[in-house]
């Protein structure tokens, strides 16, 4: 019986992406009468295990010498090791920075195709078929996968989680995968850390862009999230400025977030930024150029100098808390 | 050191929404009045290079694109850099190969070239956005790939590099041996520096070699053998925004703070 293969990290538990590629694993499978295996890489907690369990039939947990946190060449050796071992004939990944460097390597490996980014993923006429963004977000393709394992990257936040009522726990099966050598090794791995949750999985957020013109601003408007109890994103201009760090960028080279809320302050509203908050429920943007291009993403906007408007509005809703 | 920077030719991606069309059936975006211009994630890496060949005070830079003839302006413009080779693999036949068909041509260019350290690729095309040809390429190669790179400096052991490079949560240094492919990512300190003039003038006067598909014994006729275009559209969405109104700054930001008050208490 063919395979849908969904791998996930056993570090970052059972979090909101992978929620959303059991999902997409879990239909995949259904739809084409394919049987779903979970692969988890790194020491599995419980919720991460019980949670892959629940949704597909067969559950790999891979631990190991090489496999206690990511490393590229001995995540993608055990990856493409325990995918052969699995009858594949779709392998899903979040879209997390991880999966995106390992991915094509894995397809190469396995003799496949990959793609990225997936908004959604159909299998047609025996061939699986990706449906993404792409020029910057302006446009939207269907890539048709010629090989077979298609190994697909998917925005997995975005994704509805599979439904588990119902359905018996899958087997689990503990491995420690041989690993050839490497000469490749993580000397240092920093988290710039902003404090409560992830980015990714922020329910408010706060961007600020280019037209903020310097870094002392963004402490302003730091004020304003923490009200809101926001998490701080921005634009590639204010990354590329070096106003905030690297990681606070959203689009589609940065984060793709899904939040409640996401006020965008002093940003255009370029497709490339467009494309990582597509997801969210409701943009607000504050712009003082009516005609930018944010304000046709957007549920509700001011047209105003931010400068005007981040103090009083910090105070107005500090007060009304 | 020698370090090989792969350079993608694309449609200028600041082309704004309202002017973007798209050719459905063959399934490409029309150029209209629009600009071909340098990928920027390819400027960033060989501003990358640049500065890396500028602190070592040696190494060679060789600036390699596979693409139609008129690909060649992505390589002067390299060239006006100071990158100090440049190779154009034509490939007019097909305007949008698949990413292993590019790796394939790339990495035969890469061997032909001879003595490559560190080949260095954009994250990602701002066109298509595969973000697939360094996995592919490396793997091509048989060499290992470190995606989302800032830059590198020297190992502390011959033949080593220390690579630092940006992740979801922050950052991280990774030791790997050469030869392996980069792939390269925007942040404050590779914004692409702006080529002099005498030096864009000099450019056109330097060599600049052109190989064909089958100099490099590519079979041009594997483009689509891993994926292809299906469909290509553009999406309808667009939202109705409600600008908030009011007779004074007071009042309008009384009113902006009402509705984001509700969505928070809301959740
Ligand atoms: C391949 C590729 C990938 C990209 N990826 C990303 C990505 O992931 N994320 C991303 O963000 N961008 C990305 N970009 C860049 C993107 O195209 C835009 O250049 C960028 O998003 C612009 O940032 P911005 O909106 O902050 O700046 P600008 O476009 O300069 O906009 C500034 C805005 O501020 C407003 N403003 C100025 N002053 C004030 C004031 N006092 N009060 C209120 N408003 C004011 C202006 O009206 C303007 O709308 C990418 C580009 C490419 C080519
Ligand atoms: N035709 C090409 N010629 C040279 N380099 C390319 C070509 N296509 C892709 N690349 C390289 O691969 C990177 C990622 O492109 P992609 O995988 O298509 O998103 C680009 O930034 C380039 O560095």
């Amino acid at each position: 019986m063919s395979e849908v293969v969904c791998t996930l990290w056993g570090r970052a538990g059972l979090d909101r992406a992978a929620q959303g590629v059991l999902g997409a694993g879990r239909r995949l499978a259904d739809s084409t009468g394919a049987a779903l295996r979970a692969i988890i890489v790194g020491t599995a907690d419980d919720a991460l295990a019980s949670g892959a369990q629940a949704v597909a039939d067969r559950v790999v947990v891979a631990t190991g010498p090489g496999l206690e946190d990511y490393n590229p060449e001995s995540y993608l050796a055990a990856l493409s090791d325990l995918c052969k071992a699995a009858s594949a004939t779709v392998v899903l990944l979040g879209n997390d920075t991880y999966a995106q460097e390992i991915a094509a390597r894995l397809a190469h490996r396995l003799g496949g195709s990959a793609a990225g980014d997936a908004v959604a993923v159909h299998a047609e006429g025996g061939k699986v078929r990706v449906t993404r963004g792409v020029y910057g977000g302006k446009a939207t393709a269907v890539i048709e996968l010629e090989k077979s394992p298609a190994v697909v990257w998917v925005r997995a936040r975005a994704i509805e989680p599979a439904d588990a009522a119902g359905r018996g726990a899958g087997e689990v099966e503990r491995v420690t995968p041989e690993l050839p050598a490497t000469g490749v090794k993580v000397l240092e791995r920093q988290e710039e850390s902003k404090g409560g949750a992830r980015l990714e999985d922020a329910q408010v957020i706060v961007s600020g862009g280019r037209g903020l013109g310097g870094p002392e601003p963004f402490t302003e408007l730091q004020k304003l999230a923490d009200v809101m109890h926001a998490q701080m994103a921005a634009s590639r201009a204010a990354c590329d400025a070096g106003w905030v760090p690297a990681s606070w960028q959203v689009g589609q080279t940065g984060k793709k977030v899904a939040p409640q809320l996401y006020l965008a302050i002093a940003i255009s509203g370029a497709s490339q930024h467009i494309m990582g908050i597509a997801d969210s429920k409701v943009i607000c943007a504050i712009n003082r150029d009516a005609d930018a291009p944010i304000f046709k993403h957007c549920t509700f906007g001011l047209v105003e100098d931010y400068q005007k408007v981040i103090g009083p509005l910090t105070e107005r809703l500090r007060s009304a808390k | 050191m020698k370090i090989a920077v792969c350079l993608k030719q694309i449609l200028d991606p600041e082309v704004p929404a309202r002017d973007f069309k798209v050719d459905a059936a063959k399934r490409e975006a029309e150029q209209g009045g629009a600009n071909l211009v340098t990928n920027i994630f390819c400027e960033n890496a060989l501003e990358t290079a640049l500065q890396i060949r500028d602190a070592a005070g040696s190494g060679e830079i060789v600036a390699l694109s596979v693409g139609p003839a008129g690909a060649e302006d992505v390589l002067r413009k390299a060239l006006a850099l100071r990158a100090d080779q440049a190779v154009l693999v034509v490939n007019d036949a097909d305007t949008n190969p698949d990413p292993l068909f590019v790796a394939k041509t790339l990495a035969a260019a890469i061997k032909k070239i001879g003595g490559v350290d560190v080949v260095m690729v954009g994250r990602e095309a701002g066109d298509w956005g595969a973000g697939q040809t360094g996995g592919l390429l490396a793997e091509e190669l048989a060499i290992p790939c470190i995606s989302f790179a800032e830059g590198f400096e020297p190992g502390a052991t011959p033949g080593t590099i220390k690579v630092k490079r940006q992740t979801d949560a922050g950052f991280e240094v990774i030791e790997a041996p050469t030869p392996l492919v980069l792939t390269i990512t925007n942040h404050d300190k590779n914004v692409p520096r702006i080529p002099k003039t005498r030096d864009v003038m000099q450019s056109y006067r330097k060599p600049l070699e052109k190989w064909t598909l089958s100099d490099l014994g590519v079979d041009g006729s594997t483009s689509h053998a891993y994926s292809q275009v299906a469909e290509l559209f553009i999406p309808k969405k667009e939202t109705k925004c409600e600008f908030i109104e009011g007779d004074t700054v007071e009042a309008k930001i009384d009113a902006l703070a009402k509705r984001i008050g509700d969505i928070l208490r809301a959740m």
